[in-house]
Parts: structure tokens; C-alpha cells; sequence
């Protein structure tokens, strides 16, 4: 299990698309393609925008199809947070 | 060019404002002004710094201001960041609560930046903070990614105590959104772009509904979204183009729709030519829905527009 902090990355507002594309590229992508188990900690952080969301998560589901959301777990959300993760993730699988 | 700063333009009416302004002679530029009394929105200050910024300085006149809140020019920054010399002398207060001056922004990190050090001076409850800040970020990396604006994000907010409203203001001098569309759909006018910015799903960096990697064509319709649901203004004007969302009467029920056109709204489509794209949103502090229940809503009606568009361009085999 690959835990991935983002607090410490983005503060209190994660809303950065590019630093949230960084962290799929470095962390994220490279953790499901070697079938690790892959968590994002939002602890400490009030909200985000879907751009960030988007950019963080959109392109693992595109590439490895939604059976990665078996693996990809989104940790200590708020329900803001929440909500704009269920945003992204849903459209994504339309 | 000219622009007059009037007595009075805010988002509900702003259009004899816009039908004013002059920007023949892109070189030099005059701005003019209300003798008695000027109020005016954020978006109007935020469009003059712009037209200032793209001319150089010695080639902005500005006439000696008369009207006597001419001081909110100064103190909101025009003067400054245009480098001129208004000849208005005034004392400076703690601006925290009430206004975030004329900025440029030109960079990402500048804007975070930005966010995590500006938006605090407004001194405002966390719930009624999320609407704002998400707000100037995705208006100002739309600037970013898809305007080519060569000055950047001009950017500016102030708080209204009596309708306990903030009102925001954020302008570019880019290529516009006809031509931002235009690289992956098909569009005649500035008003058809305009629509099609507005409708989830599209975006001017692929012909796929739904976006790419790093565009998911959902920015301006949020923004549209939360404007909606809490019956507040929000202004959208690119070339010869104006789309105004306007307040959902109290006696109706705010519905999201994918078609900006659905929405209770004005257009105009023969306004003087603005290079670029200028966005004005205001934001009632007293009637805000749960940000997180206004998320459901968008869901829904994102997930339901990108489906049905979806539908229009799915392919049937031929069988001949």
C-alpha cells in the first residue's frame, strides 16, 4: 500500500492542477502499474476544485479502467471533498 | 480607446457600461469619469487596469477625477498598477474585510500564492470562503491554461456590507473564447462560444466530450452552478459577445441546466469588441447553500449533460 500524503504538497486548499498532475505522473501512476494498493490522505485539507481532482485522478481511471477504483482509496475527506471526488469519479465512467 | 467610468455599473446593469466603451486605437487610452459620484463593480476596475496594462503609461490620460469617492480608485490600486499619477493624495486603513485591491496575477504559483495569503484578509467564516477562493481559482487558471493573455489575470474583489454580498471581478486580454473553442469545435459567433464554455463537458482542448487528462471542460459551468443556486449575477464577456446569468427569483426553484441558454439569463451579441474575456460574479454571503449539497446538484447534471452529448456523437455502425 503506497499512502500518499497531500496536505504537505498542496495546504489547506488543494486547487494546483499542475502540482496535482506531478503526483499522479511521480506517485500515483507509477504505484497502480506495479498493482500496489494506492491511498490519498486529504487530511488537512478543507477543500479542493475538481480541476485539482481531476488532474490528480482522471487519467488513472481513463488508463486502467474504473476496476482501479478497487484499488485507488481516498482517505480523510471532509464532505466537500467528498463531493468533488464523486464528481470526477463518476463523469469518468460514463 | 476610452473607457468612462459611470455613476453606477454593477452586474445588473452594466450593459449601457459595456455598449460605452471604445477600444479603437489599441495604443493609447483615456479613461474618463463620472463628475459627481462613480460606483462601480470590481469587473469594471479589474477591465480598466487591463486596457491600462496592454498601452504604455505615458500614453494613459486619465482626466482629474472630480467625482468625490474618487479615492476608492486609488485605494483599490488602479493608479498604482497602471503606473499614472492620479494627484489623489489619501490616507491608507487596513484593507482586511472589505476589498482585495486591483492584481495582477501571472503565474500559477503566483496565484496560489494569492489564495493563501489574500483571501484571508477578507476575514470571513470558512463556508463562506470555499464559494470565493474556488471561485478566483478556477477563473484565474482558465487565464492561465487557455487565454495566452499577454498580461496575465487582472483580478480584483470587494465586499458590500449592506447586501452582505462579494462582488468579483476577474478580466484577461488574451485570445477570447471564440478562438479558445474554436481549436476543437466549431463555432461561428462569440455568443455560440460562450454557450459552449458554459456547457459541461466541452472545452477548447479536445473535440471529447468530457475533456482530457487535465481538462474536463467543468470550470465555467461550477462557476455558473454556484452563481445559480445561490441567485446571485455572473457575467461572462468575450469579442462582441455577453451572456449575463441573472438572480433566480426567490418564488422559483434555482435548476441547474448543461444549456446556459435554459437559465434565466440576457444576451447581447453587438457590444464593442473586447480582446480577451472578462468575468464578473457576485456572491451573497446570507443565502448560501451547503457547499457539499451544491456539489450533488453539479454532479447530476454534469454526469447527465456528458451522457446525452455523448449520445449525439456516438457513431452507429453502417450496414450496407
Amino acid at each position: 500500500m503506497k499512502i500518499i500524503k497531500l496536505f504537505p504538497k498542496t495546504g489547506s486548499f488543494a486547487e494546483n492542477k499542475d502540482l496535482a498532475r506531478d503526483i499522479r505522473i511521480k506517485e500515483i501512476t507509477p504505484a497502480l502499474n506495479q498493482n500496489k494498493e494506492v491511498t490519498l490522505d486529504f487530511e488537512g485539507i478543507e477543500t479542493t476544485t475538481q480541476s485539482f481532482v481531476h488532474a490528480l485522478i482522471s487519467r488513472v481511471i481513463r488508463d486502467l479502467g474504473s476496476e482501479v477504483l478497487d484499488r485507488l482509496y481516498f482517505k480523510n475527506c471532509n464532505k466537500t471533498v467528498q463531493g468533488i471526488i464523486n464528481i470526477v469519479v463518476e463523469y469518468m465512467q460514463i | 480607446m476610452n473607457i468612462h467610468l459611470p455613476n453606477s455599473a454593477f452586474l445588473g446593469n452594466i450593459d449601457p457600461f459595456l455598449k460605452m466603451l471604445n477600444t479603437s486605437n489599441p495604443d493609447k487610452l483615456e479613461i474618463t469619469a463620472n463628475k459627481k459620484w462613480i460606483s462601480v463593480h470590481p469587473v469594471v476596475l479589474a477591465m480598466v487596469a487591463a486596457l491600462g496594462l496592454s498601452v504604455k503609461p505615458e500614453n494613459i490620460h486619465c482626466e482629474h477625477m472630480k467625482a468625490t469617492s474618487k479615492h476608492y480608485l486609488k485605494r483599490m490600486k488602479l493608479f498604482d498598477l497602471l503606473k499614472i499619477d492620479s494627484g489623489i493624495n489619501i490616507t491608507e486603513h487596513e484593507p482586511a474585510g472589505r476589498f482585495i485591491p486591483i492584481t495582477q496575477i501571472t503565474n500559477s504559483e503566483n496565484l496560489t500564492d494569492f489564495i493563501t495569503n489574500v483571501i484571508p484578509l477578507l476575514h470571513l467564516q470558512p463556508h463562506q470562503v470555499e464559494p470565493i477562493r474556488y471561485v478566483l481559482s478556477e477563473l484565474t487558471r482558465n487565464v492561465f491554461e487557455h487565454a495566452k493573455s499577454p498580461i496575465g489575470a487582472i483580478l480584483c474583489a470587494q465586499y458590500y456590507k449592506a447586501s452582505n454580498t462579494i462582488r468579483i471581478g476577474i478580466v484577461d486580454r488574451g485570445i477570447g473564447i471564440k478562438a479558445t473553442i474554436s481549436e476543437a469545435h466549431r463555432v461561428t459567433t462569440d455568443l455560440e462560444a460562450i454557450q459552449l464554455a458554459l456547457t459541461p463537458g466541452i472545452t477548447g482542448t479536445t473535440k471529447r466530450i468530457g475533456g482530457t487528462d487535465y481538462n474536463a471542460g467543468a470550470g465555467l459551468f461550477f462557476i455558473k452552478s454556484i452563481a445559480t443556486v445561490n441567485r446571485d449575477f455572473f457575467v461572462i464577456y468575450s469579442g462582441n459577445s455577453m451572456y449575463k446569468l441573472l438572480k433566480v427569483p426567490r418564488n422559483k426553484k434555482a435548476r441547474l441546466h448543461s444549456d446556459p441558454f435554459k437559465d434565466n439569463h440576457s444576451t447581447g451579441d453587438d457590444f464593442p469588441y473586447w480582446q480577451g474575456t472578462i468575468v464578473g460574479v457576485d456572491i451573497n454571503l446570507d443565502n448560501r447553500e451547503e457547499f457539499s449539497m451544491l456539489l450533488d446538484a453539479i454532479r447530476e447534471t454534469y454526469s447527465k449533460a456528458v451522457k446525452e452529448r455523448r449520445k449525439e456523437y456516438y457513431k452507429k455502425a453502417k450496414f450496407i
